[in-house]
């Protein structure tokens, strides 16, 4: 037996070899046929066809998975691939050319416009949904409402204690997302530096001892565990196991719980938009994918993946 | 020898052996332990949907088929693409190669390929296979991206096996006239061939788990149908397992312990396989 | 190569067509030996130079000593400031732990395992430790973070049990099959002479093993110390769910930290690809590999002048 398997390794290897090269010369990256062709012998009907590919945010990818099987389940000749590596990587490839339709949970920037532009690839964004960051802690914490002021001293290790904001005498364990997180960025931006109020610094970032976690799940689970955590999360993740703190931007302001209802009138104070982005404005089957998704049909499945609906 | 110094060395020795026994328990409890905790609790999720089905809302629900045939292809890319390789590598550096600095140059660059991070291969995966030689977002991206990654482990212990191989039975041959390819091929190699195994079974393992590096050169988190050439996209266990575990809001716990549970059981069955043929080559000697 | 005996007792030999076509078939064969030999070499300068290619710009922008010793990572800053220090101390703490811990537990069992345990004993655990090499690493970290991290928090009293020291147990088991695995395989290969010799002096099996039987081993001993340590420097995604992902340079093994490969996967996902934190990223993988090779060229000194004195 083992001459046997000796004697196949050696020609199966060589033959793969040169098998390799000739595949290596011809294939092309992807399949991105997006027009709508009609199926071969039958006469013409309008029945859509065509395979696409959505990459790009982790935060996304529960939403737009459910997009993307609502769709086929209505069009059966449609073929949608989702992954999610991240907002970055998904950007990137939409300018490599190794994606049709981009999803990101945070805007392009301009040095990334410049790449796109200067390779032919012309980002057109759509937003598609709204994402409503809550600030959650444990439910064993006496803490009920924080001010951006305090959210941003807590983030920058400037308040260490629990008993600086009305807790208990403990040290507070912070969480945050990593910075392959479009959340990471958003809330550095827009909550930790304080814009818009007479406090704001923009050179503030997030303190040496906060921890990282590349998951939003992971935190939660942190904070149902520990009495002295705390982290910022969507919407979609929150369960009786933590407690989310009211917000308020000033002292002046109420302090407002998050919801989707707060959400879409307003009043809560870290909502974030969530995009796709495509070269160029949709056509064919992608446009009507994307139709899809914005309809009312497809913004409600946003409410069960636990986003905010476009008002 | 005084009865008293033979005694305090028994005694030296029962200590000694004491420790290799807790240290081979230390190594091996873990892995019980975990295959049961992963048993208990994934098994509720364990069922012929589970298996054969695709998932849906978003791996909520129905089943995990693309991601096991995925891993499958992916472990046999891998294989193919390393174990050639590496065994012949390791036979060159065994057999062929002279004490100069070009060998001490090939034994730095493997044992520094076994040092690279996953993720570092990822990119260079993307950046190679993915890019420059066009192969796209694909499993054959994906397999050769491993394959470097496990050429290392592969090369190292092949080496080891060919290196157990005693001198005389080389010498043997060569001395009624063999040539040396043949001495390599005909008594060398199936010698060590339960080594080899060994080594490339450790390597496919691995790969099999990797999530780092499919990440970014192929690996989907929704596909509708199973990959039909090696320039598809792919599904695999633990890149559904991470995203499922990561990025999926209030994903059933038994729903992600139960992908982790197959992934073991695949894992598993191929150590088995493996361990079969080692055990049947050895009696063959 | 092996003369060929033409002598005239010898029966007549096949002819020389015969004869160069099987040297040369042999040529041919050591040919694609050589090619395969050189590959690991030419996949290890295609890594060299994608890390070089894509880092090195970097240095434009930040100059190498506040990048190697500066002590803040912000990516996200106007400008971005790019120090790695933090994140090379956290690779050190969690390899010194880990090898510290697997190393002597690897070694002891693979020297049970090849001689004192019983064969059947042995043919039973070999294959389970194969079994912990094949857990993912994922999977790993789950493990981790459900089991480990609160029984390290509650030990060491600690505010969260995410920290250095539960990365480093956790590769210290992911390390211990390969370090057994090759090490057993080295003592095996030990021959029986050198043993039978210890014996027939008086020793007993342990002083064999202990004097002899290592000592003789331990290239194969290394070699397999090496893939471990390897394995740790390089392992990312276990340590980026149960090491604390923390920025600040870590005191103490149970601080949270963030190791180099951690850094990489923390931020690959989203930086611009070509951009400056991209290009940051890149020179942290170089920087990882630099160590790397540092520590290798170490080794193989130390392994070198080994073979020397028990040139076998």
């Amino acid at each position: 037996m083992a001459k046997s398997v000796k004697k196949w390794f050696l020609p199966l290897a060589l033959v793969l070899v040169v098998a390799l090269t000739f595949v290596g010369c011809g294939g092309t990256t992807t399949t991105p046929t997006a027009t709508p062709t009609s199926t071969s012998t039958a006469t013409p009907t309008t029945t859509l066809s065509g395979s696409f590919k959505i990459i790009g945010s982790n935060t996304i990818t529960p939403l737009s998975s459910i997009w993307a099987e609502n769709f086929m389940n209505a069009n059966n000749k449609v073929n949608i691939a989702v992954s999610g590596p991240g907002s970055g990587a998904g950007i990137a490839a939409l300018i490599d050319g190794t994606t049709d339709v981009c999803q990101a949970s945070r805007a392009i920037k301009q040095s990334e416009i410049d790449q796109a532009l200067a390779k032919g690839v012309n980002p057109y964004e759509i937003r598609v949904a709204t994402d409503a960051l809550s600030v959650v802690v444990n439910p064993a914490n006496p803490v009920n409402e924080l001010t951006f002021a305090q959210l941003s001293a807590i983030y920058t290790n400037r308040i260490t204690n629990w008993n600086e904001v009305g807790g208990n005498d403990a040290e507070i364990v912070v969480f945050s997302r990593d910075s392959n997180s479009g959340t990471f960025a958003y809330f550095l931006e827009d909550v930790i530096q304080m814009p818009g109020l007479p406090t704001e610094d923009k050179t503030l970032q997030y303190g040496g001892d906060v921890r990282m976690l590349p998951s939003t799940q992971e935190g939660i689970t942190q904070v149902a565990g520990n009495v002295n955590a705390i982290f910022y999360s969507g919407l979609g993740y929150i369960n009786n196991t933590v407690k989310t703190i009211a917000v308020r931007k000033t002292a002046d302001d109420t302090a407002v719980l998050p919801s989707v209802a707060t959400a879409l009138n307003g009043t809560y104070p870290i909502s974030r938009p969530l995009f796709f982005y495509t070269n160029g404005a949709p056509a064919g089957v992608i446009k009507t994918f994307i139709d899809y998704c914005l309809s009312t049909e497809g913004q409600e499945e946003v409410l069960g993946a636990g986003f905010v609906p476009l008002p | 020898m005084t009865t008293a110094a033979f005694n305090s060395r028994r005694i030296t020795q029962r200590a000694a052996f004491t420790f290799l026994i807790l240290a081979a328990v230390v190594t091996v409890m873990p892995v019980l332990f975990i295959i049961v905790y992963t048993i208990v609790k994934g098994g509720g999720a364990l069922s012929w949907g589970f298996l054969s089905e695709f998932p849906s809302l978003a791996g909520k629900a129905g089943g995990i088929l693309p991601a096991i045939v995925g891993t499958f292809y992916l472990m046999l890319g891998t294989l193919v693409f390393a174990l050639p390789i590496g065994v012949l590598t390791g036979i060159y550096l065994t057999e062929y190669a002279r004490d100069n600095w070009l060998t001490r140059v090939i034994n730095l660059a493997i044992v520094n390929l076994a040092g690279v991070p996953s993720i570092v291969f990822g990119l260079f995966g993307l950046s190679v296979f993915v890019l420059a030689f066009h192969f796209g977002l694909s499993l054959l991206a994906a397999s050769l991206t491993l394959a470097c990654q496990a050429l290392a482990m592969v090369i190292t212990t092949s080496r080891e096996a060919l290196l157990a191989v005693p001198r005389e039975l080389r010498e043997g041959s060569l001395a009624i006239g063999v040539s040396k390819w043949q001495t390599v091929r005909h008594i060398v190699l199936p010698q060590s061939l339960p080594g080899i195994i060994t080594g490339a079974v450790l390597a496919i393992s691995r790969a099999a788990g990797e999530t780092a590096p499919i990440l970014v050169v192929g690996a989907a988190f929704l596909l509708p149908a199973l990959p039909q050439s090696p320039l598809d996209q792919f599904m695999a266990l633990p890149y559904h397992l991470y995203t499922v575990s990561a990025h999926v809001p209030n994903m059933p716990e038994e729903t992600i312990w139960g992908v982790a549970l197959v992934l073991l059981i695949v894992v598993l069955s191929f150590d088995v396989l493996a361990a079969a043929i080692r055990i049947k080559t050895r009696q063959r000697k | 190569m092996l003369q060929q005996n033409t002598a005239p007792t010898a029966a007549r030999v096949p002819g020389r067509g015969l004869k160069r076509r099987l040297r040369l078939g042999e040529r041919v064969i050591e040919g694609w030996i050589f090619l395969a030999g050189m590959l690991a070499i030419v996949v290890l300068l295609g890594i060299i130079f994608i890390l070089l290619k894509e880092g090195l710009p970097i240095f434009a922008h930040t100059n190498p000593w506040d990048f190697l010793f500066g002590t803040r990572w912000y990516p996200l800053a106007e400008p971005p400031v790019f120090g790695i220090t933090p994140f090379f101390v956290s690779t050190l703490w969690v390899t010194l732990i880990s090898t510290a811990v697997a190393v002597p537990v690897g070694v002891a069992c693979a020297a049970y395992l090849s001689e004192v345990a019983p064969p059947k004993v042995s043919e039973t655990v070999k294959p389970v430790i194969e079994i912990l090499a094949g857990i993912p690493s994922v999977m790993m970290g789950f493990i981790g973070l459900a089991l480990l991290s609160p029984f390290v928090q509650s030990l060491f009293n600690l505010p969260s049990g995410l920290c250095g020291l539960t990365a480093a147990i956790m590769l210290s088991l992911m390390s211990l099959p390969i370090i057994v695995s090759v090490s057993e395989d080295a003592l095996h290969a030990v021959p029986k002479e050198f043993k039978e010799a210890s014996y027939a002096l008086g020793a007993t099996k342990w002083e064999t093993i202990w004097h002899v039987c290592i000592p003789s081993a331990l290239s194969g001993i290394a070699a397999a110390i090496m893939l471990g340590v390897g394995r740790a420097i390089g392992e990312t995604m276990t340590v980026l769910m149960v090491a604390g992902n923390a920025l600040a340079v870590p005191a103490s093994p149970t601080d949270p930290m963030t190791t180099m490969t951690a850094a990489i996967a923390n931020s690959i996902g989203n930086a611009v690809r070509g951009g400056v934190q991209y290009q940051a990223i890149f020179a942290i993988g170089l920087v990882l590999f630099i160590l790397t090779l540092a520590v290798n060229i170490i080794a193989e000194r130390v392994l070198e002048r080994q073979k020397r004195k028990f040139a076998r």
